[in-house]
């Protein structure tokens, strides 16, 4: 009998089921580990001591993390709606591409307290500006997003590559990258602030984004959920038909939707170059809008899930890095590895483990389950 | 602009454009028959990677460029099953089950290799006997005297290696398999009414494994040519998203082999003459920029699929999983 029909309660189909998921994914990546002649259990030790063992580490990991919570936000936005935005990597580096330009024309004139809510801005309108045409497209001329949002992705390399290298360079530098913005422009380093209220610890790029970033993820969690736009968003990701019918516009959700998880994306910018590079640099994005991906994925597109999944996976960057180090075999790609691993997992074969499930617990509830579907 | 425009200039540019194009050509064929059957199929690049891998590799360790092959067509093989067992056995996310292939592809081709070779992530260079070698067609010096078609065919189409003719035969194969056998039509079919072809008795599941299957050995091929034959060993990241320009190109060709072929050669071209062009001005344009060239295929496949050349319509149950009703 088909099983796809069958109701499992929800501690199972929310909780169970994803864990079990994370689980398969870690390990095969311990599988992975163990084939190079590593032992996966010290690897983990290590992983854990790099990320949490000392200030430094703690400070590394939180600072990956909120890169994962914007990417992540922006593509479940986008699922809500039933979009698939694959082009968080391109629309967080031309979201850097808007902090740089206005930074390079403002950044001697204005205050910091101007500064930083307009380089914010910046970097929102440009991300969403980029995710803007394939939404519009989506919208109006029927092209896939999926395939649009890859293509925008090269595309913005391209004109990156081509503004840093002619246009933007600094004058009389060789290297690829704009000169370094004012101090007045620079997010507050997280050691800074706590400097100023009297707690002591190492320097880090961890930076106000951080903040930032857990304010996004409840102004999320309200848009998609407490207001109607949020209503008609989800509405529209489960039925078109359905929204048509309730007087929703779904050609205005999916360029609206497409913009906010464009803004999202592009504060990566904020992370990147408002916070640590302060100057625009080459492929200064490094895949965080594609693992944003798998945080999504992992996180079900719940803001909560997200910021749990954007930890593992700062856990794992942070981690990652001391574990290369420690063990010369291991590399940093391994991450990108384990970041397949659970997008393969939690997402492709979300519903693997599911039929079984459904099996186990009708063989547990049977008199229940046999009057509900029998 | 003289140099530009002389004849063994032209001639050398195509050369280098069958060059660039083969394995855009094989991956847009692999493309195509997973598409055609309603998998879409992202992984292309992802299967070139970890099959280049797998070909440097085995040539390296054998010395022996047919075993590299099967190991290249092997392990894509493998990466197609598991993307068809998500997309058609548990019904899975077809692009996130493409993008997972890419991922991992790309992470676990640098640590095995990092692990297994200690080269930084490549493969050990390989002597010529390792590799798929150029050949020269026979009589080809005789050839080469006839006047104009002597040197087209003697610069041009001969001195490839092995692969790149294996790609150009790949197309009508390609066109022959789609449209002229019994497999084709169901091919087709299942990707535009699969619940017809299921009434009709056929599995639409094992059609579409054996579509997935195609795609993985055309995709195995690509990559050990990238690895064994047009260079001397595997580099990290070697594919350099010339998977998703395949992926462009089979769209910008419609779905259909020879358009697709057509577009690879295009995009292949861009490639080839974007290399010639840097820093070269153009009457009358000026000096293109080369990342403007680069990034045409991207460009001139969203403006396609945007409607404002022409329309590209694809499989109409691309991307849906087939739920066989009970």
């Amino acid at each position: 009998m088909s099983t796809s029909n069958v109701e499992l309660p929800a501690w199972i189909e929310v909780v169970l089921i994803p864990v079990l998921n994370i689980c398969l994914a870690l390990f095969f990546a311990g599988l992975i580990i163990f084939a190079i002649g590593e032992s996966p259990l010290e690897a983990v030790s290590i992983m854990l001591n790099g990320a949490f063992g000392y200030d430094e580490g703690v400070g590394y990991t939180l600072y990956y993390t909120t890169n994962f919570i914007f990417t992540g936000l922006a593509v479940a936005i986008a699922f809500h709606a039933r979009l698939f935005n694959i082009g968080g990597e391109g629309q967080a580096y031309i979201g850097g591409l808007g902090v740089g330009l206005v930074f390079l024309l403002l950044d001697g004139y204005l205050p910091t307290i101007l500064l930083l809510p307009i380089g914010i801005i910046a970097a929102a309108l440009f991300g969403a500006a980029w995710a803007f045409i394939p939404a519009w497209l989506q919208a109006y001329r029927g092209s896939h997003i999926v395939i649009t949002t890859i293509m925008f992705n090269f595309i913005a390399s391209a004109v990156m590559v081509y503004l840093l290298v002619n246009v933007l360079i600094r004058p009389g530098s060789m290297s690829p990258e704009t000169r370094e913005f004012s101090q007045s422009t620079w997010m507050p380093f997280m050691h800074e602030m706590l400097a100023v209220v009297g707690i002591d610890v190492t320097r880090t790029p961890l930076n106000l984004s951080f903040i930032l970033a857990l304010v996004c993820c409840l102004l999320v969690w309200i848009y998609i959920w407490k207001t109607r736009w949020g209503y008609a968003l989800r509405t529209a990701g489960q039925s078109e038909a359905a929204a048509v019918y309730a007087g929703i516009k779904p050609k205005r959700i999916i360029i609206i939707t497409m913009c906010i998880s464009g803004a999202l994306a592009g504060m990566v910018a904020v992370n990147e170059v408002m916070g640590v590079h302060h100057r625009v640099i080459l492929n200064f994005t490094a895949g965080y809008g594609f693992t944003g991906i798998a945080v999504a994925l992992m996180g079900r597109n719940h803001p909560v899930g997200i910021i749990l999944a954007s930890l593992l996976f700062g856990v794992l960057y942070q981690g990652g890095a001391e574990l290369a180090f420690e063990m010369p075999k291991i590399t940093r790609e391994m991450v990108v590895a384990i970041q397949g691993l659970i997008i393969l997992f939690s997402g492709a074969l979300a519903l693997m483990l599911r039929p079984a499930m459904v099996k186990i617990w009708l063989a547990i509830k049977p008199a229940q389950a046999v009057a509900q579907h029998g | 602009m003289d140099s530009l425009l002389n004849v063994q200039t032209v001639l050398s540019t195509l050369d280098a454009t069958l060059r660039v194009s083969t394995p855009l050509i094989l991956c847009a064929m692999a493309g195509l028959f997973s598409e055609r059957s309603g998998i879409i199929d992202i992984s292309l690049e992802g299967k070139m990677l970890f099959a280049a891998f797998a070909a440097g590799a085995v040539a390296a360790v054998t010395g022996s460029p047919w075993l590299a092959l099967v190991a290249g067509m092997l392990i894509s093989t493998v990466l197609s099953l598991l993307h068809g067992f998500a997309c058609i056995t548990t019904r899975g996310d077809q692009v996130v089950s493409g993008l997972a292939i890419n991922v991992l592809a790309s992470g676990l081709t640098i640590v095995l290799g990092i692990a297994w070779f200690s080269q930084g992530g490549q493969t050990p260079a390989l002597a010529s006997d390792a590799r798929f070698m150029p050949l020269e067609l026979p009589f080809i010096e005789q050839i080469g005297t006839i006047p104009f078609i002597g040197p087209f065919l003697e610069i041009v189409i001969s001195g490839h290696n092995l692969l790149v003719y294996v790609a150009l035969i790949a197309v009508p194969i390609t066109w022959w398999v789609v449209y002229k056998t019994r497999f084709g039509l169901r091919l087709r079919a299942v990707g535009e009414n699969p619940l017809a072809v299921d009434t009709a008795g056929i599995s639409v599941s094992l059609l579409r494994y054996k579509a997935v299957v195609i795609a993985g050995v055309l995709c195995g091929i690509a990559g050990t040519y990238l690895a064994i034959a047009q260079n001397a060993a595997f580099a990290r990241e070697m594919t350099a998203g010339q998977g998703y320009i395949a992926l462009a190109a089979m769209i910008f060709g419609k779905w259909r082999p020879v358009p697709a072929l057509l577009a690879c050669l295009m995009f292949g071209f861009l490639d080839a003459v974007a290399i010639r062009l840097q820093g070269v001005p153009l009457p009358g344009i000026g000096e293109v920029p080369v990342q403007l060239i680069q990034a045409l295929p991207y460009i001139l496949t969203v403006v396609l699929l945007a409607g404002f050349i022409g329309k590209a319509v694809a499989p109409k149950a691309i991307g849906v999983p087939f739920a066989k009703e009970r």
